[in-house]
């Protein structure tokens, strides 16, 4: 089955979503480079991905 | 089967780490619920919790930190648990832990001005690591070489820092190299290492060290397992620093990063992670 794809919010470009793909995923664009979030299945829809916080990570 | 333990994973952003956990609950046929902690309104008046337990895989250690002592508080079990994330959230905290645990450690000073900072970097001997309390991938830990630096740096945390860079932790410069040890520990038992090798002395993986595998032995199990149990920790990654006349803890971490960790090491972490969640549970 082809991947769902979604379109970048900041280059359009069309960007393959990964296979089993989650509600919050972070991706990179193929095309700009930009982390995304997939912010929905249905239909495939791609956010800009939070800034990075101070708390994050380990 | 509606008595079947429900599982909670809190979380916000998927990760890579995430997304694996995910499928390991799944191929042992397991449902949990995704707890989205962007989402959570937590009402201190609710006394019950629909989760027998919740494993913490929140991006922000304030979240998790938070939602924790809530979730305790109502008696689920929680995986790591609040203790645990307040402990290893915290680096002088852990150093204390550990320290009072006779767990092996760098050289670990704290005082709370310039001047008795200055000291205390004095006593130990150029160079020194200096790292705010709080704090995570490797961010604003500083090399101080020389007193001109120390001095700077002391001078720039006080002017800039906010109030929790006025704690200052001054800690021994272990020269490993820019190599360490990540090590895993799963239920109390090592599962897992990495050797993790930078041209820079911060060797994070999520600062572009380079991962390849450690073969375990029983002095490594031996003091990891040790501090794992010093922060009560059921799921967590220790940094270690190998020197010839043995190993010495330097940081536990709670929400464990393993993207890198899979297949340099053949050990599928995400399944011994869901696999404990689920004997818990039970």
């Amino acid at each position: 089955m082809a991947n769902l794809q979604a379109q970048c919010p900041l280059c359009a470009a069309n960007v393959n979503l990964p296979d089993a793909p989650e509600v919050g995923e972070l991706i990179d664009c193929e095309e700009c480079g930009e982390e995304l979030e997939i912010v929905s299945l249905e239909p495939p829809t791609l956010a800009k991905a939070p800034e990075e916080e101070e708390d994050w990570g380990e | 089967m509606s008595n079947t333990p429900k599982i909670g994973v809190l979380c916000s952003l998927i990760r890579p780490e995430e997304k694996m956990i995910f499928e390991a609950f799944r191929a042992r046929g397991i449902d949990f619920d995704r707890i989205d902690d962007r989402e959570l309104i937590l009402d201190l008046h609710q006394s019950e919790s629909p989760y027998s337990v919740i494993l913490e895989r929140c991006i922000n250690h304030s979240r998790a930190h938070h939602t924790l002592k809530y979730f305790n508080d109502r008696g689920v079990r929680t995986v790591n648990s609040y203790h645990t994330a307040n402990i290893c959230g915290d680096k002088l905290l852990t150093s204390m832990a550990l320290s009072k645990a006779g767990v092996p450690i760098p050289r670990n000073l704290i005082a709370y001005t310039e001047e008795s900072a200055l000291e205390a970097i004095e006593q130990l001997g150029y160079p020194v690591v200096l790292k705010p309390a709080v704090g995570s991938w490797g961010r604003l830990l500083a090399k101080v070489n020389d007193r001109d630096a120390a001095e700077a740096i002391l001078e720039h945390k006080k002017v800039l820092g906010s109030y929790h860079h006025s704690t200052y932790y001054v800690q021994e410069y272990i020269n490993t190299g820019g190599r360490d040890i990540r090590a895993f520990v799963i239920g109390g038992k090592l599962v897992a290492a990495i050797n993790r090798k930078a041209d820079h002395w911060i060797t994070n993986t999520a600062r572009g060290g380079r991962a390849s595998n450690y073969e375990l032995n029983q002095n490594l199990a031996n003091i990891c397992e040790a501090a794992a149990r010093a922060v009560e920790g059921d799921v967590v990654a220790i940094d270690v620093f190998e020197r010839p006349d043995g190993y010495l803890i330097n940081e536990v971490n709670y929400t464990m990063e393993f993207r890198n960790s899979i297949e340099t090491t053949g050990v599928n972490i995400p399944q011994l992670i869901a696999d404990y969640v689920i004997e818990v549970s039970s």
